[in-house]
């Protein structure tokens, strides 16, 4: 009897999961909108241009994946919602479904991945070193004894740590509260430089008074995929994504998303970011996948 | 919902689990790993240092200008004390403690070049202990103007200088009177004590942000430093509570218990 109930209740989920298989898709169609995760300041990837508008190489991406899942789905229109999300929210949002596509700066590991799914990797990011130009440094073995700044709440600070315990190195380290403070540090002379995701160097960089008076140097520290997060247990929806995203690389599209956003001004201040095209993004556009952090940094 | 307090006895380098909780703190594992749990100690003793050392300057600055902020206006060398003790207290009680760190930080030494040479918790000592001082100074100026003015007549019926009614008569029975909300203040500086980690201070606050990007427990993590905030501000409580009693001379100032006071 018991064998009975349970060979029933394993049909029932598997009911239950072949209709939320198609959940985000459903309903999509059913209201012609969909939300879309974007965050507020993280410049070029995603970041607002004013007025409640958002814009970035991830942004741009993700409306054209939803371009795409619109005529899939047979809609004359598909309006779109943007809701700027967190660090600390963005995960519970996409799981509860008040979001249906982040297209933010999320790494995508192994943890996260057990609440949401993750799209294929378009971007992979690389954690460097940022120092003044004039201060001669050009690797993380220079640093011995120097201050070195990072971020509060970032995988830096661990990455950092990771590095001292492994090669001997002593940093004095400094945290700023947030990326900003991070490079006041850096700008006041309270630190001899800054580690952190290179797009956030160049960014800072780029919004600073004298962008010519810094630069990123020496190795790449930690390579981290970010990847556009959609909701778990949703392979439907996850293939329609791929399946944009396949189109978009295999139109040679990339490359010019990427001079776009990482090499020439953009709005609503035209600054320039100025990160050239990494070789791990280039051979991640080439072989597309959505392996997690851990795969990466294993070599 | 479960908690997973096993968090705190996980490496910080690669969060495999480690042998002794307390590992690399007690010494009982010989060149392990630290844990969480050592970390988490570690950034509460940086918490007490620093709001230690903000209570001791806030103490010592609050009395001072609080007290000079009543001197009687008979000479010009008061007029001038009076002046300067107010300009303290509005100055450093109407600036957002925040702002104050970030000044002490950043602003103040690129004008006062010995300053850079100082370490950021001293900074954060000092930014908390001046803003606190203001509020205390207001507090022991309230409980000197409580006292009956027959005490001030009596002490210089007695032939006694300004500075020594102060010391023997007034100061002693006033301090006693504002011990309660001298409690509340020190307390308040503990829970204040959270905005160094604004300026790289690797506290309580620091740890809690930092600890729960890594280990993604971050209900376990802020469970366990709010504990300890409660905790430091709390024997903070009783120790007042201990000197108030103490201190308390019978049928002076009526009160039934002092423990209820707060």
């Amino acid at each position: 009897m018991s064998t009975n109930c349970l060979i029933a209740a394993t049909f029932l989920l598997g009911a239950v999961n072949a209709h939320a298989a198609s959940q985000t898709m459903d309903k999509i169609k059913s209201t012609g909108t969909v939300t879309m995760g974007v965050r507020e300041s993280s410049i070029p990837m995603s970041y607002t241009t004013g007025d409640s508008r958002f814009d970035g190489y991830h942004v741009e991406v993700c409306r054209m994946i939803l371009a795409d899942v619109k005529d899939k789905l047979g809609l004359s229109t598909l309006r779109i919602n943007y809701q700027p999300v967190t660090s600390q929210n963005r995960v519970p949002l996409v799981q509860n479904g008040t979001v249906d596509i982040e297209c933010g700066t999320t790494t995508n590991n192994t943890a996260r991945a057990k609440d949401v799914g993750f799209a294929n990797t378009l971007y992979v990011e690389e954690v460097r070193i940022a120092v003044k130009a004039n201060s001669g440094i050009t690797s993380i073995a220079q640093l011995a004894g120097k201050k070195v700044a990072t971020t509060t709440g970032t995988t830096s600070v661990q990455l950092l740590r990771k590095h001292e315990k492994a090669n001997g190195v002593n940093f004095d380290e400094v945290f700023g509260k947030d990326h900003a403070d991070s490079f006041l540090l850096l700008e006041s002379g309270r630190a001899d430089a800054f580690v952190m995701d290179g797009s956030i160097l160049a960014g800072n960089i780029a919004n600073s008074k004298n962008p010519k008076d810094y630069k990123i140097v020496g190795e790449v520290l930690a390579t981290e995929p970010i990847a556009i997060m959609v909701p778990k247990n949703d392979p439907e929806f996850k293939a329609a994504v791929n399946a944009a995203i396949a189109k978009i690389v295999t139109n040679g599209n990339m490359p010019k998303l990427w001079n776009k956003w990482f090499l020439g001004p953009i709005p609503p201040k035209n600054i320039v970011v100025g990160l050239e095209l990494s070789p791990a993004t280039k051979n991640a556009w080439a072989n597309l996948n959505d392996k997690p952090a851990e795969d990466y940094n294993k070599k | 919902m479960f908690l997973d307090l096993g968090v705190f006895c996980k490496n910080t380098l690669d969060g495999e689990a480690v042998d002794h909780c307390f590992s690399a703190l007690f010494g009982l594992a010989q060149n392990s790993d630290p844990s969480y749990l050592d970390w988490l100690m570690k950034a509460w003793g940086w918490t007490l240092a620093v709001a230690g050392l903000g209570l001791i300057i806030a103490l010592f600055l609050g009395v001072v200008m609080g007290t000079l902020r009543t001197l009687p206006i008979t000479t010009s060398l008061n007029r001038w004390l009076i002046r300067i003790s107010t300009t303290w207290v509005e100055l450093f009680r109407n600036i957002p403690i925040l702002v104050q760190v970030f000044l002490w930080y950043h602003v103040i030494p690129s004008f006062v070049l010995p300053l850079k040479s100082l370490p950021s918790y001293w900074l954060v000592s000092i930014a908390l202990g001046f803003f606190t001082s203001a509020r205390i100074a207001e507090q022991v100026r309230a409980g000197i103007q409580a006292l009956p003015s027959g005490q001030t007549a009596a002490a210089t019926a007695l032939g006694l200088t300004t500075a020594q009614s102060y010391r023997y008569v007034i100061l002693p029975m006033a301090l006693r009177i504002v011990i309660p909300p001298l409690t509340s203040e020190s307390m308040n500086l503990i829970k204040n004590s959270s905005v160094a980690f604004a300026v790289s201070v690797p506290e309580l606050t620091l740890f809690a942000m930092q600890a729960q990007e890594e280990t993604s427990k971050g209900v376990e993590i802020y469970l366990a430093v709010t504990f300890l905030y409660a905790l430091s501000a709390f024997a903070v409580n009783r120790v007042m509570t201990l000197i108030e009693k103490r201190s308390r001379i019978p049928g002076f100032i009526v009160s039934n218990d002092a423990s209820l006071a707060h």
